[in-house]
Parts: structure tokens; sequence; C-alpha cells
């Protein structure tokens, strides 16, 4: 065998377990769309398009196993440190704000985490202007747009601080 | 012939229609909400990082409670506004947003290393505006006919004009139709979520109650974009270099610049329209087939790579001819064909408003306020662009950091807002890494976003036609369907066949 063939019947393994990946999203959508009961509707039933689709997952399964056997042309090099503290960010975020911590806060946090992974190395002055940031958003979209955003300490104080300024103007 | 007769009726139909949406445009407030529209698509289209798709997604919850038309208006503002600015950036950097744009990064970028940024973009603009607006007058002249045709349409056509366009939707993205096709399948089984409608059972909700309301196009579609392409770059940071060129010299054209750009506008704008406004969208083809026109036709092929304005001019007009483009079948049929045409059709279903022939009878005054109202967006864009590219070009010295952890916080805000629950925050999250994955193993997204649009929309058509006899059989009947299932068909498999234009397109990369 030459060095040649050989490089180029080597598996691209990404690509087998993204095949891999659709086989198991197919059977799910199969399984999904057996449980339904169709027995009452007539023409088609609930369970077609999940059919449908599970099918044409599975034959696409097919197609990625092929084009991985077939090998790829070698990828860039990345780094996973900046996509963790992407990730990181996420669920601080989401834990504050499920624990009742409120927006700014996770906001903060999330914009900080954010920037340290694009290689900045300044945590507290990027804490500073995600509050910032937070801040104005917070007022934009609760007093301008009239939306929600979940609340916490520091925007209980900031609405208690506000009607109390509204209150003492009139 | 009946059809073509009737086309004459039509002009008259469409002047008349378009006075009626200028009225409307014109408005002061109309104007306003235009005028904002085009200012913050052009700002987001030059930041790398946002596209039209992700700023249109960021804005739907935000104008949840403005009203209706001004909202429509200002989206049409960013999407025109969005593609003026991203050329700027491929000028100025070489960093294409999207792939339509590569061939104006490829000579734009190299007439800007040699002093000529300021001709490069005034052509782009200049280019983008007679292509925009001659793209839309045929949006208005078309839309007419189509929706004439379009009310004879059953349901069984429908769902075989929605698979031709499933399949060129992801067949012309991407480089490999395997790959797009498996996009557009995630997004379908993404559509499946929820409580079905005929039946009332939930599909694929495994027990999650945030599961039966359907997946949000605007979560997928933040997910996917802004998530996903900032974990992208972060990952990529310390292997790339970015380096802005600055305008030097004159911004203006001379007289030598306009000679040799206004044919490769109009030529661009032929290549672009009708393939933007078939159900094939896309504006990478028409961008391709324009470049290599045009080199083909320069006096001076040998500058081609070097930084020749005809290979900005032309690419430039049928970017914008084949977006404007695939306003025709969002607007008269319901079908989105891209992106941001996807992201367009949310804004609409936000107000329960389904466009389509039934819209252009019920609610006229607006479709045509938004087609007048292209209009003057492109001629506020090409009024501001030019003179405001000095500010423009400031956006991009915003450090790298702090755009995209800017990004991200405007991305969750519109989630949390509309959902504070940590499911839906994981959920797009989930779809954040899911369009890392695609931008890492090179699998189009727009196909996903557009699958979990129309896939409830095809499922519902094919269940109507096949209500009373589940024969599949029974699509083939109509013959409007009949020939669009031939075409899906063809389209299938002409990618395969055409394997020298991806060829051509992976050699410019």
């Amino acid at each position: 065998v030459s060095e040649g063939a050989a490089r180029r019947s080597k598996p691209d393994l990404p690509g087998l377990v993204i095949a891999a990946a659709l086989f198991v999203a197919a059977a799910v959508v199969a399984a999904d769309g057996a449980r339904l009961n169709f027995a009452a509707t007539y023409g088609l039933g609930p369970e077609a398009m999940p059919y449908l689709v599970a099918g044409g997952l599975a034959l696409l399964a097919l197609g990625n196993a092929v084009l991985a056997w077939q090998g790829s042309a070698p990828r860039e090099a990345i780094d996973r440190q900046p996509i963790l503290l992407i990730l990181g960010g996420f669920a601080l975020l989401a834990a504050i704000i499920g624990l009742g911590g409120g927006f700014i806060v996770a906001t903060a946090i999330l914009f900080a985490a954010t920037a340290t992974a694009f290689g900045r190395r300044a945590i507290l002055t990027d804490l500073a202007i995600g509050l910032g940031l937070a801040l104005v958003i917070y007022l934009l979209f609760v007093k301008a747009l009239t939306l929600g955003l979940p609340e916490g300490p520091l925007e209980r104080a900031l609405d208690a601080g506000y009607s109390a300024v509204r209150g003492s103007s009139r | 012939v009946e059809f073509l007769s009737s086309l004459g009726t039509d002009v008259g139909t469409t002047f008349q229609a378009l006075g009626l949406g200028l009225g409307a445009a014109l408005q002061p407030i109309n104007l306003l909400y235009a005028l904002i529209g085009v200012l913050l698509g052009t700002a987001v289209g030059v930041l790398p990082g946002i596209g039209p798709a992700l700023t249109v997604a960021l804005l739907l919850p935000v104008t949840y409670r403005l009203d209706p038309a001004g909202s429509l208006i200002m989206f049409a503002g960013v999407y025109y506004g969005g593609m003026y600015g991203g050329s700027t950036t491929a000028i100025l950097i070489n960093t294409p947003g999207e792939s339509a744009s590569m061939a104006t990064a490829l000579e734009g970028n190299a007439m800007a290393k040699r002093g000529r940024g300021g001709p490069a973009l005034a052509t782009a603009a200049v280019g983008s505006f007679v292509a925009g607006t001659l793209a839309t007058l045929g949006i208005a002249f078309l839309a007419p006919a189509l929706t004439r045709l379009a009310i004879s349409f059953g349901p069984e056509d429908y769902f075989a004009l929605m698979c031709l366009a499933f399949v060129t939707v992801s067949a012309t993205f991407g480089d490999s139709p395997v790959k797009g096709l498996t996009s557009l399948f995630l997004g379908l089984a993404l559509g499946l979520v929820g409580i079905d409608q005929v039946s009332g059972q939930p599909r694929l909700t495994f027990g999650v109650p945030q599961f039966l309301d359907r997946i949000e196009v605007t979560t997928l579609a933040v997910g996917l974009f802004a998530i996903g392409e900032a974990l992208y770059v972060a990952s990529r940071r310390r292997h790339t270099e970015e380096k802005l060129e600055p305008v030097r010299g004159s911004l203006w054209m001379s007289a030598a610049d306009w000679a040799r750009s206004w044919k490769p506008w109009l030529r661009g704008t032929a290549f672009g329209f009708p393939i933007g406004a078939l159900p094939a969208g896309g504006a990478e083809i028409p961008t391709f087939l324009s470049y290599a026109t045009e080199r083909r036709l320069a006096k001076h092929p040998e500058e081609f790579g070097k930084g020749a304005i005809e290979g900005v001019a032309g690419p430039e007009a049928a970017n914008n001819a084949a977006a404007a483009g695939t306003l025709v079948p969002l607007l008269t049929l319901g079908l989105p064909t891209s992106a941001t045409a996807a992201m367009l059709l949310a804004g609409f279903q936000q107000y329960n408003l389904t466009p389509g022939p039934l819209l252009f009878e019920t609610n006229a005054t607006l479709v045509w306020g938004l087609i007048a109202s292209l209009l003057v967006a492109n001629l506020m864009l090409v009024v501001l662009n030019l003179p405001l590219v000095g500010l423009w070009v400031k956006l991009l010295a915003i450090p790298q950091p702090w755009l995209y952890a800017g990004i991200l916080v405007f991305a969750t805000v519109g989630t949390i807002a509309a959902k504070p629950s940590v499911i839906d925050i994981a959920t797009l999250v989930a779809f954040g890494l899911l369009g890392f994955l695609m931008r890492r193993y090179d699998y189009p997204v727009a196909p996903v976003i557009v699958g979990l649009i129309l896939g409830p929309e095809a499922e519902k058509r094919l269940r109507n036609a096949l209500q009373i006899d589940p024969d599949p059989l029974q699509l083939l009947q109509s013959p409007i369907a009949a020939t669009l299932f031939a075409l899906t068909a063809i389209a299938l498999v002409a990618p395969f066949a055409l394997r020298g234009l991806a060829r051509f397109r992976a050699s410019e990369d």
C-alpha cells in the first residue's frame, strides 16, 4: 500500500462520530413517533412526519459515514480553553438566574467570562463594564419597552430607588 | 398565455399599489423606523460576527410590543443595511461575513491595499443601490402575477413547492449536498418538537414542559449564529489575524471607474434577482457567476485578484439583487429561502400575519408599504453610507473581547426576557454548541433555520392534501405538484453533476 493511498483511506474520526450521532437521532425520532396514538385521526397521522424525518436522518447518517470514510482535509487547530470559559459563563448565568440572583449580576458575569475567553486579562474592569451594560439594558427593557427581566436583590433595590425618586419629584 | 396577457393589467395595478405603499412608507413615523433600521443594519453589518439574520432575531423580542408595519419596515431596513455594512467589512478587513461577499473581499481588499479603498466602497454602495432599486421594482411587478398564481395552488402544490425549496436551499448552500441536507433534516427534526396541531399529542418533548410550545426560531437563530460564532471565533482567535486597511485617498469614483462599473452592476443584477427570486435562494451562485463573467469580459483580466473594480461592482450588485429577490417567494408564497428571510417570516408571525397571496388582499397597505419602504431604505443607504464611512470604520476598532462579550449579552437578553428559565437558557446554549460544531465541521447553518420554520408548514400541507386518502401517489395528480416534484428530483441530482462549480468556489477560498 502506497503512502498516498493510505492517507486517503484513513477515516475521518469526527465525521464517523457525527454519522453515529445522526443514527441515534433517527432512532430517537422514530421511537418517539411509534409511541404516538394515531388510530383516531383521518388521513395521515401525527407519526407520518416523524417517520419521514427519521428515515431522512438515517439515510444522511449513511451519507455522512461514507464522506467520513473517504477522509477529510486536515482541520485548523482550535483552543479548548476559551470554549470552556464561555460555556462556564453561561452555566453561571443560568445558575444565578435560576437561584434568583437577578439579571444584572448574571449578565455581568457572562460579559466578563466572554471577554476573558477572547484574551482580556482584566476581570474586575470587565465585570464593572458588564454591570454598567446590564444596568442600561435592564432600564431600557423594563422601563422603556415594558418587558420583564428576572429580578434579584439588585433589581429590587433599583426599582425601589426608582419609585422613590419619582415619588419625591412629584 | 392568459397569464402573460394579465401581466399588462398588473403593471397598472402595481403603479397604483406602489403609490399606496409610498403613501404609507413616507409617513414620518415610518421614515423614522426605516432610518433606524438602515443605521442599525449598517452598524451591525459592519461588525464582524453579526449578520442581518441575527440582527432581526435579536430585535424580534424587543419589538414585540411595537406597531407591526413600523417593525417590519425597520426589519427590511436592517436587511438592506446589513448587506451594505457587510461589504464595507469585506473590503476593509478581508473577512467576508458570508460566502456571498467572498468575491467582494477578494477584489475589494486588494483595491484597498493599493490605496483605492474609497472607489471600492463607492462602487459597492452605488452598485448595491442600483441592484436593490431594480430588484425592488422587480418584486413590485412580479408580486401581483405571482399572488394570482399562488391563489390557485392546492395544499399538494404548496407541499411540492416547499420540498423544492428544501432541496435547493440545502443543496446550494455549503460545499456538499449531503452536509446541507443533514442541516435541513436537523431543522425538520427540531420542527417536530411540541404539540401536534391536529392530534394534540406532544412530540419529542421528553416530558419537559418548556418543549410543549414549539422551539422558537429566534432561540435557534441566536444560538446558532451568535453563540456558535462566538465560540468558533474564540477557539481560533490565536490562529488568525485580521488587518484593517485604512481608507486612503479619494472616496469618489473617477470617470473611468464609473465607465468600468455600470455594466457589471446591471449584469450582476440580472444574475442575482432571478436566482434569488426562484425558490432556490442563496446569493453565492449569482455572485460567483457575476465574478466569473466580469473576469471573462474585462479588458484587463490580468487585474483580477489584484483589485479589479469590475470584480467588486458585479458581485456586489448580484449579492444585493439576490437578497432582494428572496423577498419575492417570501411575500407572495410565504416561502423563506434564506436565514434572513426566515427571520423576516418569524417577524410576520410575531404579529399573527402570514405572508402570501391573502396578505396582499387583507393587508395591502402593509405589504405595499413594506415594498415601497425598501426603495426608501435603499435611497437612505446610498446617501448615508459613504459620508458616514468614517464612523462605520470606527466600529471596527471596538476591541474584539468587548465586541463578542456584548454580542453574547444582547443574544441572551432576548431569551431571558421572553422565557427566564434555566431550561430555556440551556436550550439556547445547546444550540450555540451545535452552531459551533456545524461551523467546525463545515455544515451550513441556514438550512436548519429554514427547516425549523418551514417543516411544520410542510407537514400541515401534506396532511391537508392526504386528508381523505393517505395514498402518497395522489400528490402527483396535480400537474403543478408533479412538475415541482420533478424539479425537486433534478435539484437533488444537479449538485452532484455540478461539482465543477463547487471546485471553482473552493479554489477562490
